[in-house]
């Protein structure tokens, strides 16, 4: 569903966030990205949202090239960047203009509900707690319903309980039109509750460290066993993707660069 | 993790906490009701305190043969100077000129500044060619373009509305300016990521963004307008509260300098509250700054 083939991002000021990266994510699947910071994962997110253009190589969603943002893909960020003078079912609605009033007001109601906000829409973004504002971005994000739902560490800003309570919530939601999950996050633990993949990444520059599929049956027990053995297999394979890999020769030659 | 406040109540559940407010300042802004209302009452009359008593001082020493009175009327004189310019219907027609002129000079003033702000500080290019000029303009003291004006303008109504409007167009293009370059880029990315035109990205996102900075240069503008008034009703008028204020000074009459000078900021504070006032259904959405006017 989601292709993406040699994706490299250099900055203005050379840095050099991604390199040749390669990935494809299924139709339907949730695929969470875990890496250090300055692996690229952020870099990767705004390219497919389509905030920033790549340096080199090429996004697909099915067979459209990604040039810009697309109406089939919705950003949820680290913040919830609700618009401070709109209301909350402003806020919701906010990507649902081309509709009338009624039909808008249907499908907010329903997507407040959904994300446990109901009663909450009249109110202003300042009167919700941090959680609430998260979960009305949520529900903004998803009332247009994108197929492809990337999420740029959405919880990490939360208090554990919060946090587990919105992983509930995300995977309900999910559950419903089962649009395919790029999720970014710095928390094993969430990673391994959420994704049916971790893709453990590498910095400097940014790449595909390793994967790990996840076949643990849903709703996954936290304590249980074998949600423990893929978390230190992650812990582990994390801990190695910031070791300083034996490659000076490939960065000393510009010209070649890496290819694999 | 935004919890600093939950430190003295750290016993409690926390599932119990996931509906409460996660931060301090979501906290305040959930019930900032009582708290102004209290020092609204007290803060109101504590304010007057002082200026009432120095005026029932200086009423007292004149009454009391301390002083004539002759240069620092008494209040009661004051009060009566102004009710006989109200009763003549002085009052009104010196008040009327001066609002219209801050009305005239202030719409000018601020049109244009609100015009070029948006122009300067929507595009980086314009802003390096335009910039420079208006900040080197803004340098001139503007009492300084008062012969100029007289000498274009002629020494009627479009020199003085001109003054004012000079006075008003600066902090209104700096306030617009400044507000738009520094609408937050994450807001921004949210309206990209909805696709929003450029006419819906300036309409739906960065307009109300800089409603509340736009309105207090406005503010801003509008008290700078009457101080600019005052210099432009200097300059051979013939009516004006300003006329009156150097009208006195040439009749050798300072009660009534005062009673202008009283009426200039009884119609400055309320053209301020007006201002506040029409624009505040635009900003029930803040956090801050409703309850001080």
């Amino acid at each position: 569903m989601l292709r993406i083939d040699a994706l490299s991002k250099t900055y203005a000021d050379g840095n050099k966030a991604l390199d040749t990266l390669d990935l494809n994510i299924g139709t339907g699947e949730i695929v969470a990205l875990v890496g250090g910071s300055g692996c690229g994962k952020t870099t990767l997110l705004r390219l497919i949202a389509g905030l920033d253009t790549a340096t080199s190589g090429e996004i697909r969603l099915d067979d459209a090239v990604i040039s810009g943002p697309s109406a089939d893909v919705g950003v949820i960020f680290q913040e919830p960047r609700l618009f401070p003078w709109l209301t909350i079912d402003d806020n919701v609605a906010f990507g649902l203009s081309h509709l009338s009033a009624f039909e808008r007001e249907g499908l907010v109601a329903n997507a407040l509900s959904r994300v446990g906000l109901s009663g909450h829409g009249h109110r202003w973004p300042r009167e919700l707690s941090g959680g609430q504002q998260q979960r009305a971005a949520i529900a903004r994000a998803l009332i247009t319903r994108p197929r492809l739902l990337i999420m740029d560490e959405p919880f990490s800003a939360l208090d554990p309980t919060t946090r587990q309570s919105l992983h509930r919530h995300l995977l309900s939601l999910w559950d419903e039109s089962r649009p395919t999950v790029l999720l970014v996050t710095h928390d094993v633990e969430e990673a391994v509750s959420l994704a049916d993949r971790i893709i453990v990444m590498r910095p400097n520059p940014g790449r595909l460290h390793e994967e790990f599929p996840n076949l643990l049956s849903r709703p996954r027990d936290r304590m249980g066993t074998g949600f423990e053995s893929i978390s230190r297999s992650i812990l582990k394979s994390l801990d190695q993707s910031l070791k300083p890999t034996p490659q000076p020769a490939a960065r000393a030659t510009a010209g070649e660069a890496a290819w694999w | 993790m935004t919890l600093p406040a939950s430190t003295t109540q750290a016993g409690a559940p926390p599932a119990e906490r996931l509906d409460a407010p996660a931060s301090p300042t979501l906290a305040a802004g959930t019930m900032p009701v009582p708290a102004p209302a209290r020092r609204w009452g007290t803060g109101g009359i504590v304010g007057f305190m002082l200026p009432f008593a120095l005026a029932l001082v200086w009423e007292a020493s004149v009454r009391l043969g301390f002083s004539n009175g002759r240069l620092m009327p008494p209040p009661s004189r004051i009060g009566a100077t102004l009710w006989d310019l109200a009763q003549t219907g002085e009052l009104a027609s010196h008040a009327g000129a001066t609002l219209w002129r801050v009305a005239a000079g202030f719409g000018l003033g601020a049109a244009a500044g609100t015009v070029l702000g948006a122009v300067s500080g929507a595009s980086p290019v314009m802003r390096r060619i335009m910039d420079p000029t208006l900040q080197a303009l803004r340098a001139i003291p503007s009492i300084a373009w008062v012969p100029l004006f007289i000498l274009w303008l002629g020494i009627f109504e479009a020199s003085k509305v001109a003054l004012i409007a000079v006075g008003v167009f600066f902090p209104v293009y700096l306030g617009v300016a400044a507000a738009l370059s520094g609408v937050d880029r994450k807001i921004i990315e949210v309206g990209r990521v909805f696709r929003l035109s450029r006419l819906q990205m300036i309409r739906r996102v960065t307009l109300p963004a800089i409603l509340p900075a736009w309105i207090t240069a406005l503010r801003t503008g509008l008290g700078l307008g009457f101080m600019f008034v005052v210099a432009a009703e200097f300059m051979g008028a013939s009516e004006g509260l300003g006329y009156l204020l150097v009208d006195g000074q040439q009749l050798g009459r300072p009660d009534r300098i005062l009673a202008a000078i009283i009426a200039f900021a009884v119609l400055g504070k309320i053209a301020d509250g007006l201002l506040v006032v029409v624009t505040r259904p635009l900003l029930t959405w803040q956090d801050v700054g409703r309850d001080r006017l």
